[in-house]
């Protein structure tokens, strides 16, 4: 559903993404890893519209999207959260979903009716899915970094997305908060039937449940395919797994 | 629980008695409050709700002031229709620097709102046939409150000069403004806005079309202010090339971090300060600057809220304490 060719985003001379390709089927579990630098942030922002590409194309259902603005984006079924937690801060768990809400659902224009009760039983729902029901009252910038990161993810999915792009969804979390957020997010992208796009540095969580990995490496491809066949490339075992074993 | 108190309604009250205590001083003050509070209230919808700080916020004032000051005298339009033009009039001037302005951010931004203001100045200034150039347009009719008047006479106990019967009717319009601004403010629309002003960024990919939210805000708060303006034209008996200049702009902005921009009414309360503030400081001293000065310093390192801001927290910690014992 999503089709990435031959991206290149240059800063200043400097190559970021030098000519990056993948696709992600629709269904499927697929990771962009690569070491610090890479460039997966930048082929994130690339897709989503943050960043202009300087050459190639994003598809997305065979419709050119490349380029397109993010707030036109993500009403075509893309979800993203990032990698620096991404909230409304002095806006309460609730009124942060809600606003999603809102926003998505193109009633951001009404200028006079009150805001309260709007979707009150849909963001209740999402926020129960999420595991912060108990929570929405609070105001969103005093939750725990965790906390925050589950936030997020209700943003992304209040936008009824059919792809969700998370980048590093569970940085900066302990072990067990990891284990925890993924074991959320998979379960959410099963029951929902989304496309997941994810970057992650902790290769366990990786491994355990992407069906597809890329792996960059100084703005290019240099593997692609199912876990086991990346596990054994000899180009990602030099450059990047040695780190690891 | 404790019931919601009425605020809105008791001030609203309790400003249309003013003229009752019978001093025409106390009349002209509050006048002047209540015309200034919907001016610091505008520009609250940008700097508070949109976290866009504007530095050249009169011009609207003054596009206001001006567009209702020249229908009423030059062209003998009735205020019915003139008042409501200065609306209209601030509020596409706002759209045409609006669109300009959003396309930048922070300072930039305010920068460039400083520039436009600086042009409505000159063009006020200079334009001699239209605006009266440096001279300014003086002696702006007051509306017609003949079929008042008539009515006052027969009611002995409702008998006022014009300048109260005029003080009546801008309470009565800017309660009627502030209604739709809180309108605003707390709609599915207001939300969005602070949304941009939390986190643009996120806002964006929430599905916010943020620029085009912001120069809505943008119009908004300029037509509003333009409301103002007519108001404060006729209330001034005369409109200046000085309301659209910037040391209006900065007081505007003074008055809303006095009073607290996290709040709807903090705007108002600032207003209400600063100008008591001055009308008892300058009987003492020429150096009103230098007291705006030592507010404004004391205000953004000891109450970064306003008076709002520090009211709800000394509130806050008071009820935790009663709570608590």
């Amino acid at each position: 559903m999503l089709e990435v060719r031959d991206l290149v985003k240059i800063f200043d001379g400097f190559v970021a993404v030098g000519g990056v390709s993948f696709d992600a089927p629709r269904g499927s579990i697929g990771a962009i890893i690569g070491p610090n630098g890479a460039g997966k942030t930048t082929v994130f922002n690339l897709i989503t519209g943050h960043l202009r590409p300087d050459r190639g194309r994003v598809t997305l259902n065979g419709r050119d999207v490349t380029g397109v603005a993010p707030h036109d984006l993500c009403r075509l079924g893309v979800g993203r959260s990032f990698q620096r937690t991404n909230i409304f801060p002095r806006l309460t768990v609730f009124e942060n979903v809600q606003a999603a809400f809102v926003s998505h659902r193109g009633r951001g224009w009404n200028l006079l009716t009150p805001v309260e009760r709007l979707y009150h039983d849909e963001t209740r729902g999402l926020l129960e899915s999420i595991g912060l029901a108990d929570r929405a009252g609070e105001v969103a910038g005093f939750l725990s970094h965790g906390g925050q990161k589950q936030l997020e993810l209700g943003l992304a999915l209040a936008l009824e997305p059919e792809i969700l792009l998370l980048d590093e969804p569970t940085a900066g979390m302990s072990a067990s908060e990891t284990r925890e957020t993924i074991r959320l997010i998979e379960a959410i992208a099963r029951e929902r039937g989304l496309t997941l796009l994810f970057t992650e540095h902790d290769m366990e969580v990786v491994f355990s449940i992407a069906q597809r990995i890329t792996v960059l490496h100084q703005g290019r491809v240099i593997a692609d395919g199912p876990p086991d066949e990346v596990r054994r490339d000899e180009a990602v075992r030099r450059v990047y797994l040695g780190e690891y074993h | 629980m404790m019931r919601r108190v009425p605020w809105g309604l008791i001030v609203f009250v309790a400003a249309l008695g003013v003229p009752a205590l019978g001093s025409r001083f106390y009349t002209f003050l509050a006048n002047d409050v209540v015309i200034w509070t919907l001016f610091a209230t505008s520009l609250n919808l940008l700097v508070g709700y949109t976290g866009l700080v504007s530095f050249g916020h009169a011009a609207y004032l003054g596009v206001g002031a001006y567009a209702t000051g020249i229908l009423m005298k030059k062209l003998g339009v009735s205020f019915l229709f003139a008042w409501p033009a200065a609306g209209v009039f601030a509020g596409a001037c706002a759209l045409v620097f609006g669109f300009f302005c959003v396309r930048l951010t922070r300072i930039y931004f305010a920068m460039l709102t400083l520039a436009f203001a600086q042009i409505v100045w000159a063009i006020c200034f200079k334009w001699n046939e239209l605006t009266g150039g440096e001279q300014g347009m003086p002696e702006i009719p007051y509306p017609d409150f003949g079929w008042i008047e008539r009515l006052g006479a027969r009611l002995s106990f409702f008998e006022w000069r014009t300048a109260e019967y005029y003080y009546f009717l801008t309470v009565v319009l800017v309660a009627f403004c502030l209604w739709a601004l809180r309108r605003i403010v707390h709609s599915p629309f207001g939300r969005m806005l602070t949304t941009i002003r939390e986190n643009a960024e996120r806002a964006e990919f929430i599905g916010v079309n943020v620029r085009r939210y912001e120069l809505v805000a943008f119009v908004l708060a300029g037509a509003f202010a333009g409301l103002a303006g007519g108001l404060l034209g006729i209330f001034n008996r005369g409109v200046f090339p000085d309301f659209a200049y910037w040391t209006k702009s900065s007081e505007v902005l003074i008055m809303t971090l006095l009073g607290g921009m996290s709040t709807f009414y903090g705007p108002g309360i600032g207003a209400l300060v600063l100008i008591l503030l001055n009308q008892q400081i300058v009987s003492y001293t020429e150096y009103w600057p230098l007291v705006l000065g030592t507010v404004l310093v004391v205000l953004l390192f000891g109450f970064p809220g306003g008076i709002a801001g520090a009211a709800s927290a000394l509130s806050g910690r008071l009820l935790r304490r009663t709570r608590g014992a």
